[in-house]
């Protein structure tokens, strides 16, 4: 109890240790986790939301699309972001590069999900009524796909946090792993701090993108999400974060 | 580069003789001697850790799971917040969990920590997929059952459970694949799987060290593979009548 203690001072004092009282480590490295997210997920979403929009709406691909989500699911992170340290080096490119490797699949997987089970027949009530093939996607498919959409935006962006942290492991120093990685300097009490840091910056993020999701979704449809992925949709290839 | 935590003791890079091989003081893409030599002694025991790890922490993570489901599909005013509950969980990072689990009586840098997270991991995925199943059992078929005059446990065990096995699996392949990947960052905590050699390769001396890595990786990545076709086989062969319906 003693260390969690002394863990919550630790973030009392904003991550300063007594040898440098002016360099706020906390904010300092939760900023730099917060960019290399940001940056990692705005890179996948421009890849993977236009391939798997386009799988889905298309009905094409389903091998490709369900099967990349499973195998985005069992690359170990720490696995590829070493692959990619010792391959390209330390630096900020690289560790995005991995970030975007394991961000890609859940969003593509998803995103075909969410488009491919529209239901068909209120697509042919749209094209009955004139709707182009576009108008189609932007009216109908992509605000009935949303939730599943956004299951798998959440997802990627837990696993981008999550291999963040992770980074500092393979010597990449600008994210709150970084503090955890370092004992000698921070104490346990710090590595504690980090940790309860990093875990209230994802839980942050996700009820954000939960707050998101809710948001995009056609207010008739607002209280029924929760049961259209329950009861109609049995979650093979769709990631954890579809709830809250 | 700073090692990682566990890494003042246990984890040494395990190679036979230092840089023994040519390829290897090369460091080029993959070193096939290397491998060969360090099979039997590195990579053969981590790979069955690392199944040891995984198995453990589905089975128990399952066994919660179902229980709680098993609640919630009982009492629908606790769906909500078991919902919360294991999301909580998930949404910590891995790092991060594991972390603030070791000083925590009782816990320290053993296996029963690095199990403890990697069932915390499982549950949200089982928990949801378990009550899927159960809840888009038709409903006719419940009167059907009931209609027999079964009891409710019958019912949940003859009708329900098995019409909801489906669901159950698709639930424990990507609890079991996911949890193949997570166990790697338990090397963190305690000397076992495939992360001590990622580890090890990572902290090499001369910068990290490529075959190690990607063959540790690649053995995660087709054990995964492995449990989920195996698990796939399991389903086909518990439930016959999706495939007769199917046909």
């Amino acid at each position: 109890m003693h260390n969690f203690i002394q863990a919550f001072q630790f973030i009392g004092r904003n991550g300063e240790l007594p040898g440098q009282p002016h360099f706020s480590t906390l904010t300092y490295y939760s900023l730099g986790t917060l960019k290399i997210t940001l940056i990692a997920m705005v890179i996948s979403l421009a890849i993977a939301l236009p391939i798997g929009v386009w799988l889905g709406h298309m009905h094409r691909g389903s091998f490709v699309a369900i099967n990349l989500g499973n195998i985005g699911r069992a690359l170990p992170s720490l696995a590829v972001l070493a692959i990619g340290v010792a391959f390209l080096g330390i630096g900020l490119k690289n560790v995005l590069l991995a970030l975007v490797v394991l961000a890609v699949p859940p969003i593509i997987t998803n995103a075909y999900v969410g488009l491919d089970q529209v239901d068909p027949d209120l697509v042919d009530a749209a094209r009955g009524m004139g709707m182009t093939g576009w108008q189609i996607l932007w009216r109908v498919e992509l605000p009935l796909a949303v939730p599943l959409v956004m299951a798998g935006v959440r997802t990627s962006a837990l696993f981008v946090i999550s291999t963040t942290t992770i980074s500092a492991l393979t010597g990449y120093s600008d994210s709150l792993g970084e503090i955890i990685n370092d004992e000698a300097s921070y104490h346990l009490s710090g590595v504690l701090g980090a940790a309860i840091c990093i875990a209230a910056m994802a839980i942050l993020v996700e009820l954000l993108l939960a707050g998101a999701q809710r948001a995009m979704t056609p207010v008739a449809l607002r209280g029924r999400v929760a049961d259209v992925i329950q009861d109609e949709y049995v979650p093979i290839a769709v990631g954890a974060a579809g709830v809250i | 580069m700073k090692l990682p935590l566990a890494a003042g003791g246990p984890i040494i890079p395990s190679f036979g003789s230092p840089h023994s091989l040519a390829c290897e003081r090369a460091n080029r893409l993959f070193c096939w001697g290397w491998f060969k030599e360090n099979w039997a002694g590195t990579l053969w025991p981590a790979l069955k850790q690392h199944v040891v790890l995984t198995l453990i922490a589905v089975v128990i993570g399952f066994a919660i799971a179902m229980a709680l489901a098993l609640i919630a599909y009982r009492y629908r005013r606790a769906e909500q917040p078991l919902i919360w509950f294991t999301s909580f969980l998930y949404t910590i990072p891995s790092l991060a969990l594991f972390e603030l689990l070791v000083p925590v009586p009782g816990l320290g840098l053993s296996r029963t920590t690095a199990e403890v997270a990697l069932v915390a991991y499982t549950l949200l995925i089982l928990f949801r997929n378990i009550l899927t199943g159960l809840r888009n059992v038709p409903e006719e078929v419940r009167d059907a059952a009931r209609g027999m005059g079964m009891s409710r446990r019958q019912m949940l065990t003859r009708v329900e459970l098995p019409l909801a096995l489906p669901a159950i699996i698709a639930g424990l392949r990507i609890a079991t694949v996911s949890t193949i990947a997570l166990a790697t960052i338990a090397a963190l905590i305690v000397n076992q799987g495939l992360g001590v050699p990622i580890l090890s390769a990572i902290s090499n001396s001369t910068g990290p060290f490529k075959t190690e890595l990607l063959a540790a990786g690649a053995l995660a990545v087709l054990l995964a593979i492995a449990a989920d076709a195996l698990l796939v086989g399991v389903q086909r062969l518990m439930t016959p009548w999706v495939r007769a319906r199917a046909a």
